[in-house]
């Protein structure tokens, strides 16, 4: 029982990680009906810039901070103008099929300027445990939690309470009538783009300590959480959000009381059931085709 | 007359040309590692090694008279690459060839440079690879089958473990280690209290090390590559395991090290060749290396640096420079410091290819390998 306990609270961990990445594709799926398949090299990425930025001289805070914008000026708002802009007039077959050569690209470059080896990083949360209902709960899994949840907090409030939040629903929801109403629906689109490239340098910073800074890290995180996003539901955050916390908590069972090497399956088997008799997720919305 | 003497002139200078460029060729070393992809840091310090041995021999006049000419083939970490550029290099009819590091690799590699009766001499530490009956494929390092009883002894007669965790990666590497670790445990009477495999490139441990905390065991056997020995070793430290944590090369490394930062502390391991050993020849060969390369090698290094004084002795032994009678001469060889101090530990060849050589107990203190003891070379 208490190895469950420690299964469910390190698969939430985890879980929290998947979930920041999932918001990501939902949002971009939201406002623009970009299906982002190099989402995980995103998440990968930010670590490089701030082990680049660390390799100048500066302090870790400094170098996350850096990494960040760096992040949001690279895989926000260059991503929106220079690919996603460009391909969408195609439809969005085609711009899935460039997000997918993005990520090859992005892990080749990595590769070509920094290694094909694994490199250390630093944690934000410091080793230890916390005594919690007599169980000792590892800090970094607290931490990764903490942060995450933060995170997401923050988000769902600036969505649902404010203002901006409430302009950028419009412009997801119907941007023929929000621009009726005068919302910059082009600067919403924008602002979506740079709060998945945020979200996706925080899941970085939280989940590069475990993973350590690889080219190849992506693959397993962009995967997750896009299973995440499908099985919580693509058009709602908070769907996106239970989707991780799910798989999160399903990938770690499955590895624990099926098997290591069918872990992968489980959440797989759980996309299929659940597009077979719930397509539109947990907690999505059922959508009509438009045509 | 005078044109015949003339012509015998002509023929006879002809003739020496010949018998020269005979004679003073470069010898021709064929190499394939991984010099990019995942096994990188394996191939680089194979290279390096074999690179600084080639240096210093032709820098004394070569093998027998003649220089030693090697080139690198990168397999990019990948079997079916290796099999290509093996094939590639045996069209070129090389004297030696050397590598691939991985034991996958050697695997599918093997059967090619056996077929064309040239020996391999590789870095792969699989048990198996060496017990196919391949008459041509020689270790630079202890094959399992020779390092797991030491460890397993270990575990027994100085942790005095009663049960063990088993963590091994589902490769073929993995694999070999856990068939051989496990039947020692058997034997000595030792229960595996968790058998646990992963996967090659697995990112999140947490499952297995909780599995590791419920089965509760005396030590925990730890045989995976080195990025994931790193993220292993942290997630048991995150986890609070405080079960002594023993392995091999993989888990004690300098880049585990690297990689693990603090958690790689206390975790203990039977290695071949560390560059920490406490023997002078050793430690003169890690300040050569550091000062051509500006970092300190891995075992990896050693090893491609005794691949090439390998070929050296045995060439030296035989006479002549003789690819078809090389292997013959190097089955049952022993080559002493004595003789060629640059092998830097004696050691001897079995028929089957496998080394006999001292070994070393390490630990990690304070992000350092420190050897604990030293086992003595077993013939």
């Amino acid at each position: 029982m208490s190895n469950l306990l420690d299964l469910i609270v390190a698969g939430l961990a985890t879980g929290a990680i998947y979930a920041l990445v999932a918001v990501g594709f939902t949002l971009l799926w939201q406002t623009s009906q970009t299906i982002n398949f190099a989402q995980g090299e995103f998440v990968m990425l930010p670590a490089f810039l701030m082990l680049a930025v660390m390799h100048l001289g500066a302090p870790f805070w400094l170098a996350v901070l850096v990494g960040i914008a760096l992040s949001a000026l690279l895989l926000g708002l260059a991503f929106k103008m220079l690919l996603v802009d460009p391909m969408l007039r195609h439809g969005v077959l085609p711009l899935a099929i460039a997000t997918m050569a993005l990520a090859i690209g992005i892990k080749e470059v990595v590769k070509q300027f920094f290694s094909a080896e694994a490199s250390p990083f630093p944690s934000i949360v410091p080793v230890g445990d916390v005594s919690i209902l007599g169980r000792a709960i590892s800090l970094q899994s607290l931490g990764v939690l903490a942060v995450a949840i933060l995170a997401v907090v923050g988000l769902t409030t600036l969505l649902n309470r404010t203002s901006l939040g409430h302009q950028m629903q419009a412009a997801a929801q119907n941007p023929t009538v929000a621009r009726i109403i005068g919302v910059p629906v082009e600067r919403m689109i924008l602002l979506t783009f740079l709060i998945n490239a945020v979200l996706v340098a925080l899941a970085s910073v939280l989940i590069t300590p475990i993973y350590l800074a690889k080219f190849s890290s992506g693959e397993v995180l962009g995967q997750a959480a896009f299973i995440a996003a499908i099985v919580g539901g693509f058009n709602q955050v908070r769907g996106a959000i239970a989707g991780g916390l799910l798989i999160g908590v399903v990938d770690n069972l499955a590895a624990a009381y099926v098997s290591t090497q069918y872990r992968a399956a489980v959440p797989m088997l759980l996309l299929i059931l659940m597009i077979l008799f719930r397509p539109q997720g947990l907690l999505g919305r059922a959508e009509e085709r438009t045509v | 007359m005078r044109s015949i003497i003339l012509a015998g002139l002509c023929s006879a200078a002809l003739l020496t040309g010949a018998a020269y460029a005979q004679s003073g060729a470069p010898i021709k070393i064929a190499d394939v590692a991984e010099l990019s992809g995942g096994g990188a840091t394996v191939g680089n310090n194979w290279k390096n090694g074999i690179d600084l041995a080639v240096e210093e021999i032709n820098a004394k006049g070569g093998i027998l008279g003649r220089k030693i000419e090697v080139s690198h083939a990168d397999s990019q970490s990948n079997p079916g690459v290796a099999r290509a550029q093996v094939q590639k290099a045996l069209d070129g009819e090389p004297y030696v060839l050397l590598g691939p590091g991985y034991s996958g690799s050697v695997k599918v590699t093997a059967p090619l440079a056996a077929e064309a009766g040239i020996t391999q001499i590789m870095g792969g530490e699989a048990a198996e690879l060496t017990q196919a009956g391949n008459k041509f494929l020689f270790r630079t390092s202890f094959g399992q089958q020779s390092s797991m009883p030491k460890v397993a002894k270990y575990i027994n007669d100085e942790l005095k473990a009663k049960s063990v965790a088993v963590v091994w990666v589902n490769n073929d590497f993995g694999r070999g280690g856990r068939d051989v670790i496990t039947k020692e445990f058997n034997r000595l009477g030792i229960k595996v209290a968790a058998d646990l495999s992963t996967e090659a490139g697995q990112a999140d441990f947490a499952a297995d090390v909780s599995k590791i905390k419920a089965a509760a065991p005396d030590a925990v056997f730890i045989y995976v590559n080195e990025e994931e020995s790193a993220r292993i070793l942290k997630e048991i430290k995150r986890q609070g395991v405080t079960a002594p944590l023993i392995g091999e090369t993989t888990l004690v490394g300098q880049k585990v090290i690297e990689l693990a930062g603090d958690a790689a502390n206390g975790a203990r391991g039977h290695v071949g060749l560390t560059t920490d050993a406490p023997v002078e020849a050793v430690k003169a060969f890690r300040d050569r290396f550091v000062k051509k390369y500006n970092y300190v090698p891995d075992h990896n290094g050693l090893k491609g640096y005794l691949a090439i004084y390998m070929v050296k002795a045995t060439t030296e032994k035989m006479g002549k420079v003789d690819s078809k009678a090389f292997a013959d001469t190097l089955h049952g060889l022993t080559i002493k410091t004595s003789a060629e101090p640059n092998i830097l530990m004696d050691v001897t060849f079995d028929q089957n290819g496998d080394i006999d050589r001292q070994g070393f107990l390490v630990e990690v203190v304070e992000g350092k390998q420190v050897v604990k003891q030293v086992l003595p070379k077993l013939n």
